[in-house]
């Protein structure tokens, strides 16, 4: 297959040959990638706006592989980028041309169960859902849950702090993680954290959740494990006015209830769920809550009961509640397949803002005279319940020109969100796609403190490069040692 | 996805299809993870993300296939899991119809390769050659690790799928019409299957006595033939439209003699092709309307069943089955539930699988072109066989009846035949040893009774 061929672009050629002949040394053959073809299919994850073809893949299989690999890149000063499945977003697994791909998608075995002490240890690689998958029979689940969950890697969700529609009550990744093993930018193994809630020492953990690779390579992790309920069932609510729906969430949390998931659809998004999944979603409202409360029976009844109570002074035109299990399955499935299913109308920027509840409507309402502003559609699809919007931006990608003008309107949306005191990413993560909007958020004080511990972790900014701050700040960084700009720069 | 064609390249009626196809896929990478290959491979070359990804690069830039393209579509079990996990409706199978026709012209292949591949495009479709094939294949079967050892591992793949002769001698021999006893009230053709007819004819039995038991007259013609998913799956499409070609003449000159109420088919293999006739004949011309005419009347045998009330099974059994729907049944048909009903209400427990949405690895030749991933795959299906330790398994193509039957220590049937032997048809090949426990729970209700 012509694997150890030359690589035939112009970094390549400045590599040492003594690279790919080491690297041959720890690495069997199919878990090198060197063809130009095959490199292509690693140029881009889930934000295809991107695409830079790397030096080369590596599919390593064990926690030494990448150790090894790294020791190697080290003393080459090769830069190193993680790739869990490259479901993200926000291109947290676009890689740089001179950089290596670690591809951990082969590292997916689960390594233990531990019900007495109710974690899951497992290999980077090992998709969100097959956690659950693998402990349900038992009664247990894991309770992050972003859409992608099916294809989505542990270690990608570690990257990113991962949320999902269930986060409202269980918390994100952070909230559910309890031990990494992680490679260090050098090669070493490190280990934090253990299958208890409270470490010794400094939080380590929280610092590794959220950090999108750049801190070092992890390879396992142990998560906390949570019994199923007892049963939960969704209910859908239907607005004929947005506002009334952002509304009714706020007093709906205001009151004290947490329901496990409130998720929030406008129109257009119901439509394209509606008919990707037949959930049986009203076609005629112009916003659609689909709450979900678990618990027993009578908890579940007492709970809808009062959402039903405190939704009625909104006046929703639609309401309805799940009765089977299945009915359940259905509602959840449109809802989780949103993102998907817009392809089949169009191509479009997925924004990851998060505002205070109590600015839902208004905030909404601007967005969508933003995108009128730049004569864009837009689609709401969001977790309500926690004030992450994901208003979904429709465009045409092969208009010459359109990119650009969506990721401004992007950006002024995001710019509203910090606006009315929230922040540009809620569970997507920076990556390559916000790093420029870094600023609306941090001033340079701030940054130099990040960029503080980046570095320690990561002295030569060889993990996952270019990604979460802004390109000329961690050059000016690196450079001088702050991340203030000089007059001409900034 | 942006793609980059030409406004030249758009005037080709195939490139236009792949750039809407294209257009459709966000690049989310849902399809990954429910993709058969990738499961074993972990390789985003060896998902529909990337091969999608990389037929895109070669169609845009109008340059052949180059070897990356061809090992990892070669890998791909064309199980069309990925479309049923698809959210935004990736037509991935006409996708990888186009590349594979396009590989088969000018993709790179080493020699053993295209000679397996001819060798099987060439036998498989033709009943007697593939008698013949079979005969010489059991007398060749000790020398399989000599071949392996030479380095010939799909030969010797094929050898191992060669299954040992059993009680073969069909009842309904060649061509025929089988007429109820009672009143008739439709009329169909069921298409027998190339290999179907000589590795198990009993699949054909089972199906004409069970329909022709529900007053359905059947027919089975001599001159229809190979659906051609065979060659379709190769890349070998003009061969493909000669043998849909051939079909709809046999067709059109039974319709002629009086109306077919459907074409019904019991592999849901050639099921999913020949559903897809309008598709792979669109560019012959002066054909459409028969096309369409005919295709509207293509059944799976189970759901031109499932509408049929068959009353109360002759014998009650308590067998727990472990139903495997195929994939060109779940993915490529969208058959859902039909198979399991069916046999609920002829009186079997049924257990479903894990993974149920995986392939068994046998996918066509795939197992016997790519043995490796088959093999795991197999593997993978028959240690979730184990798990439900089913009296009998039941499935709805010969391929992954082979498939399991060779991986599995569990007997494997096609649900015609669990469906035939409750409503008073013989015990199925391989089922001996549960025709006494049948028997002893008979009694029993008799008993009560």
């Amino acid at each position: 297959m012509g694997i150890f061929t030359t690589v035939s672009n112009r970094v390549a050629a400045k590599v040492p040959r003594s690279l790919w002949r080491d690297l041959k040394e720890v690495l069997k053959p199919d878990q090198l990638i060197l063809d130009e073809s095959g490199r292509r299919a690693y140029e881009t994850d889930a934000l295809t706006a991107y695409k830079v073809m790397p030096l080369a893949v590596i599919m390593p299989e064990t926690t030494e592989e990448v150790a090894a690999v790294a020791e190697i890149a080290h003393r080459y000063s090769i830069p190193l980028v993680p790739r869990g499945a490259g479901t993200s977003l926000a291109g947290g697994a676009v890689p740089i041309e001179t950089a290596i791909v670690l591809c951990l998608s082969r590292m997916n075995k689960i390594i233990d169960i531990d019900y007495t002490n109710r974690t899951a240890t497992v290999e980077a690689g090992v998709t969100n859902l097959a956690i659950s998958q693998a402990v349900d029979r038992d009664g247990y689940f894991y309770a992050p849950d972003p859409s992608s969950q099916l294809a989505c890697t542990i270690a990608g969700n570690i990257a990113m702090n991962s949320g999902g529609a269930h986060c409202l009550k269980y918390g994100v990744t952070t909230h559910n993680l309890l031990a990494v093993k992680m490679v260090t930018a050098d090669g070493q193994v490190l280990e934090f954290g253990g299958s208890f809630f409270d470490p010794i020492g400094y939080d380590f953990l929280s610092l590794i959740a959220g950090s999108e690779g750049g801190l070092g390579i992890v390879t396992e992790a142990t998560v906390m494990l949570r019994s199923k309920p007892e049963g939960a069932r969704p209910i859908l609510l239907g607005f004929d006015d947005i506002d009334a729906a952002g509304d009714c969430v706020a007093e709906i949390i205001g009151e004290g209830i947490i329901p496990v998931a409130i998720e929030f659809m406008d129109r257009p998004a119901i439509k394209v769920c509606e008919e990707f999944a037949g959930a049986g979603y009203p076609l005629d409202v112009e916003a659609l809550l689909l709450i979900e409360v678990e618990g027993s029976d009578e908890e579940i009844d007492a709970a809808l009961q009062q959402i039903l109570r405190i939704a009625s002074k909104f006046n929703p035109s639609h309401k309805r509640i799940a009765t089977s299990a299945e009915e359940a399955a259905t509602i959840w499935h449109g809802r989780k397949s949103a993102f998907g299913a817009m392809g089949r109308i169009s191509e479009y920027l997925c924004m990851d803002g998060v505002i205070p509840l109590s600015k839902l409507s208004t905030v909404l309402e601007k967005i969508s005279e933003i995108c009128k502003s730049y004569k864009f559609e837009v689609a709401n699809i969001f977790h309500a319940g926690d004030g992450n919007l994901h208003p979904l931006i429709m465009y045409d990608a092969n208009k010459p020109g359109e990119i650009e003008r969506v990721e401004k309107c992007g950006a002024e949306i995001l710019e509203l969100c910090v606006l009315a005191g929230g922040c540009i990413t809620g569970e997507h993560g920076v990556g390559i796609e916000k790093r420029d909007l870094m600023p609306l958020q941090f001033d340079t004080l701030d940054f130099d403190n990040q960029m503080r511990i980046k570095q320690l972790f990561d002295p030569d900014w060889r993990l996952n490069p270019n990604k979460v701050f802004p390109l000329k700040m961690s050059q000016a960084f690196q450079d001088t040692g702050s991340s203030l700009l000089s007059e001409d720069d900034a | 996805m942006k793609t980059e064609f030409t406004k030249r390249q758009l005037r080709n009626d195939n490139l236009q299809m792949a750039n809407d196809i294209f257009r459709r896929c966000v690049h989310c990478g849902l399809c990954t993870a429910t993709c058969s290959s990738y499961v074993v491979a972990g390789d985003e070359r060896d998902s529909p993300r990337g091969r999608i990804y990389m037929i895109k690069e070669m169609l845009e830039t109008g340059s052949a296939p180059d070897a990356s393209l061809t090992h990892h579509m070669d890998r791909c079990l064309t199980c069309l899991s990925c479309m049923t996990t698809c959210p935004s409706g990736v037509d991935y199978m006409h996708l990888s119809d186009l590349a594979r026709v396009e590989i088969e012209k000018r993709g790179p292949r080493p020699f053993r390769i295209r000679f397996t591949r001819g060798l099987l495009s060439s036998v498989m479709p033709y009943p007697r050659r593939f008698a013949v094939a079979m005969s010489l294949g059991r007398l060749a079967r000790p020398f399989r690790p000599l071949l392996k050892a030479a380095g010939f591992k799909e030969l010797a793949a094929m050898l191992e799928l060669v299954p040992k002769r059993g009680k073969q001698s069909p009842e309904f021999k060649g061509g025929g019409v089988a007429r109820p006893r009672g009143q008739q009230h439709r009329r169909v053709l069921l298409m027998t299957g190339c290999a179907q007819k000589i590795v198990r004819p009993a699949i054909n039995d089972a199906s004409i006595r069970l329909m022709a038991r529900q007053g359905i007259e059947v027919i089975v013609s001599q001159d229809t033939g190979c659906c051609g998913a065979l060659d379709m799956h190769m890349g070998r499409e003009s061969a493909a439209i000669k043998h849909a070609r051939r079909n709809l003449e046999a067709w059109q000159a039974l319709e002629d003699e009086a109306p077919l109420d459907g074409i019904i088919i019991n592999a849901s293999g050639c099921g999913t092709s020949v559903k897809d006739y309008p598709h792979l004949l669109q560019n012959v011309k002066g054909i459409e309307e028969q096309v369409a005419h005919f295709s509207a009347k293509v059944y799976d045998i189970s759901e031109f069943l499932a509408d049929y009330n068959f009353g109360m099974a002759e014998q009650w059994t308590d067998l727990n089955v472990a139903l495997h729907l195929p994939c060109s049944m779940m993915h490529g048909q969208k058959i859902s539930y039909q198979p399991m009903q069916l046999l609920q209400n002829a009186g079997f427990n049924i257990h479903t699988l894990d993974e149920a949405h995986i392939c068994c690895g046998s996918a066509g030749t795939y197992n016997i072109l790519q043995p490796d991933i088959a093999n795991e795959l197999g593997q993978r299906k028959a240690a979730h066989i184990a798990r439900v330790k089913p009296d009998v398994v039941a499935t709805g193509n010969l391929g992954c009846l082979t498939q399991m039957g060779h991986h599995s220590v569990y007997p494997v049937v096609h649900f015609v035949e669990l469906l035939d032997w409750a409503y008073g048809g013989p015990c199925p090949d391989g089922l001996e040893h549960l025709q006494d426990r049948v028997d002893r729970l008979a009694k029993t209700n008799k008993r009560n009774k």
